[in-house]
């Protein structure tokens, strides 16, 4: 898979190339700066990019903006966004025009390299993948509201995880329940908050999303 | 009361007689208003003499309270008349016992101009006060003058102008209508000037000096400034406590975990996968400790997308509903927006954590004077107020130190409004 990187500082630009490398993915291109990142993402036109949301030369929010133009220009160019603190502002506006193959993590989930990996591989194929600190302020903001109160405690952390993007085998491996549990879960989530149930898995995070997004 | 503006050529003879009447009251209230000054200043002076002799010392600050009342309602009514309001200049009263109030008051400049004014206003204020009133009734007796000498007995009102000029008859009392005529037109072309003349005596005696001004100035600014510079010391030191017990800390530990697996590497794999987990548990809360410490320095979503951005953020991460509305042309200084951003961060937190508001409301607004007004309103459960928590006193200091200011309505029961304006350009 081709992968482009943009990350300004070089310790974790290095850092992140090695780990894609070992787990087969080809680096096209790693950038350090928006406007290389802009042109990067136009010439290779990448099956995933790996970015920094912070870079030169503002060093503001420049690689969320080139991520958001690039994708304007080419809708659903898959892209994961990194940083050193989420906000839930840059998770509405990447998620805003609903084309999927997003992602936007906390640098600190790299660390857990399986699941940084399966991240990537996830927002490749078209998923949208949410960090769980971005999902718990969401989840956070309908606490007190009906449907919401109704989960059970159970169904809540599946519903925590389909908002993070994790498929059904992937929660199911995660909380020690078959597939079909999860499947019997997530119905029951659907029914409860009202919403058209879907079998496939980025339609219904969209849609999850679209909901604790309200 | 209105604002009273000079009759436009458009609001015509009504509205110009409207205020002239107006006037006329206030030069009639006026005028009685500089008997009293007579009064208090016999009644003051009277009370310093007799402190002086060691007695009346309640009478003393009694009489300055009545004096300084009396100076304000003539402050407030000056203030109307000219561009800006008149100050209040006094020095502030010290509390305890009476003697130090006193000793304050006497050594306050304010004071004795307040007694030169009280001094020229008994001389000078049936002129500048009541010339109009005076003009007015003159003109009217004037005026009136057939009925007044048909009316009254042969020996009284024979001689308006003098012995030499005796009228014979109500034919010849006519002579004097023209005079009230005269005098009333005066009257009314003299209202508006004499109302300013008036307004910029008391302003020459009650406005507090440049100095004095400047005086207050340096005092609020030295206040204000050693605030600043007390909480940016306590600033430093919490991140300094903060990072030595936490990122510094775990990097440590960190440190220890590594250094153990690499020697356990080959004799004990098991472990080592232990320790290398751990360390990487390590790293994510010394990050997420990090984290929470630069938020509370700069949040990086500030220096992105300005105030208006920053507020949106806030609303968006805050677990009940907030509405925000933000007027705002492009980026205001940087610590302008620092201080705007942390002061409405600290009033949501206050009302989602003390007064449990069910929505929010932010509104920024930038006026035409060149300060940020900002607004944040709740439904929650009122009762917050400046002795109740540290979160809202944190805030008056931090806008003190650009001339901010920060007011709380919030009634038991709600709701709860807290209004802060914030100067963008400073002196």
């Amino acid at each position: 898979m081709r992968v482009v990187v943009a990350e300004d500082l070089a310790l974790l630009r290095e850092g992140l190339i090695r780990i894609l490398q070992a787990y087969g993915f080809e680096v096209v291109e790693a950038v350090d700066n928006g406007p290389s990142l802009l042109r990067a993402l136009e010439t290779h036109r990448p099956d995933v990019s790996v970015i920094d949301v912070r870079l030169p030369p503002t060093l503001t929010d420049e690689g969320l903006r080139a991520a958001i133009d690039a994708r304007a220009r080419h809708p659903g160019l898959p892209v994961l966004m990194l940083s050193q603190y989420v906000e839930q502002l840059y998770a509405r506006e990447l998620m805003s025009d609903r084309a999927g193959a997003v992602g936007y993590l906390l640098k600190d989930r790299v660390s857990d390299v399986g699941r940084f990996i399966d991240t990537v591989r996830g927002v490749a194929a078209g998923a949208t993948m949410m960090d769980p600190e971005v999902v718990a302020v969401m989840l956070a903001r309908h606490e007190e509201d009906e449907p919401l109160r109704a989960l059970t405690p159970r169904e809540r952390e599946v519903l925590a995880l389909m908002a993070e993007g994790r498929s059904n085998a992937a929660i199911a491996s995660r909380l020690f329940v078959s597939e079909k549990a999860v499947s019997k879960h997530s119905n029951s989530i659907f029914t409860k908050l009202g919403l058209h149930p879907s079998e496939e898995d980025n339609r219904r995070v969209l849609a999850v999303l679209a909901y604790l997004q309200a | 009361m209105p604002v009273i503006h000079t009759t436009s050529r458009r609001g015509g003879l009504r509205a110009g007689l409207a205020q002239r009447m107006e006037l006329l009251g206030w030069s009639l209230l006026l005028l009685l208003a500089s008997l009293a000054a007579f009064a208090l200043l016999v009644l003051w002076s009277t009370a310093l003499g007799l402190v002086l002799l060691g007695a009346g010392l309640p009478l003393a600050l009694v009489a300055t309270v009545v004096v300084r009342w009396f100076a304000d309602r003539h402050r407030g009514w000056a203030g109307r008349w000219l561009p800006a309001p008149v100050a209040r200049p006094y020095l502030p009263l010290p509390p305890g016992n009476w003697f130090r109030r006193l000793w304050v008051i006497l050594k306050d400049p304010a004071t004795w101009r307040d007694w030169a004014w009280l001094a020229v206003d008994s001389a000078v204020g049936w002129c500048t006060a009541g010339g109009p009133f005076l003009l007015f009734a003159a003109g009217l007796f004037y005026l009136l003058y057939p009925l007044v000498f048909a009316l009254t007995p042969p020996q009284v009102f024979r001689t308006p102008l003098g012995p030499r000029f005796h009228l014979h008859g109500v034919a010849e009392s006519f002579a004097m209508v023209p005079l009230g005529l005269l005098l009333l037109v005066l009257w009314y072309v003299g209202a508006v000037p004499f109302a300013r003349l008036n307004a910029r005596l008391v302003r020459l005696l009650l406005a507090p000096t440049e100095q004095a001004r400047l005086r207050a100035r340096v005092a609020q600014l030295a206040a204000s400034r050693a605030e600043t510079v007390d909480s940016q010391a306590g600033e430093l030191r919490r991140i300094e406590r903060d990072l030595h017990d936490g990122a510094q800390a775990r990097l440590a530990s960190l440190g220890m975990s590594l250094g153990l697996a690499e020697q356990l590497l080959a004799d004990d794999p098991q472990a080592v996968a232990r320790l290398l987990a751990e360390a990487r548990e390590s790293t994510s809360t010394a990050l997420a400790e990090l984290r929470d410490l630069v938020r509370g320095i700069h949040p990086p979503v500030l220096a992105d997308r300005g105030l208006d951005g920053a507020i949106q953020a806030l609303a968006l991460a805050c677990p009940v509903p907030t509405t925000v509305g933000v007027d705002i042309p492009g980026r205001l200084p940087a610590a302008v927006e620092s201080a705007a951003y942390f002061a409405v961060a600290e009033a949501l937190a206050n009302a989602i954590k003390h007064a449990g508001a069910h929505r929010v409301d932010i509104r920024l607004e930038y006026t035409a004077q060149g300060t940020l007004s900002i607004l944040v309103a709740d439904d929650g459960r009122g009762g917050a107020s400046f002795e109740a928590g540290t979160g809202l006193r944190g805030i008056a200091r931090r806008l003190a130190a650009f001339d901010g200011t920060i007011g709380i309505d919030s009634p038991m029961g709600g709701p709860t409004n807290v209004r802060m304006s914030l100067p963008c350009a400073w002196s």
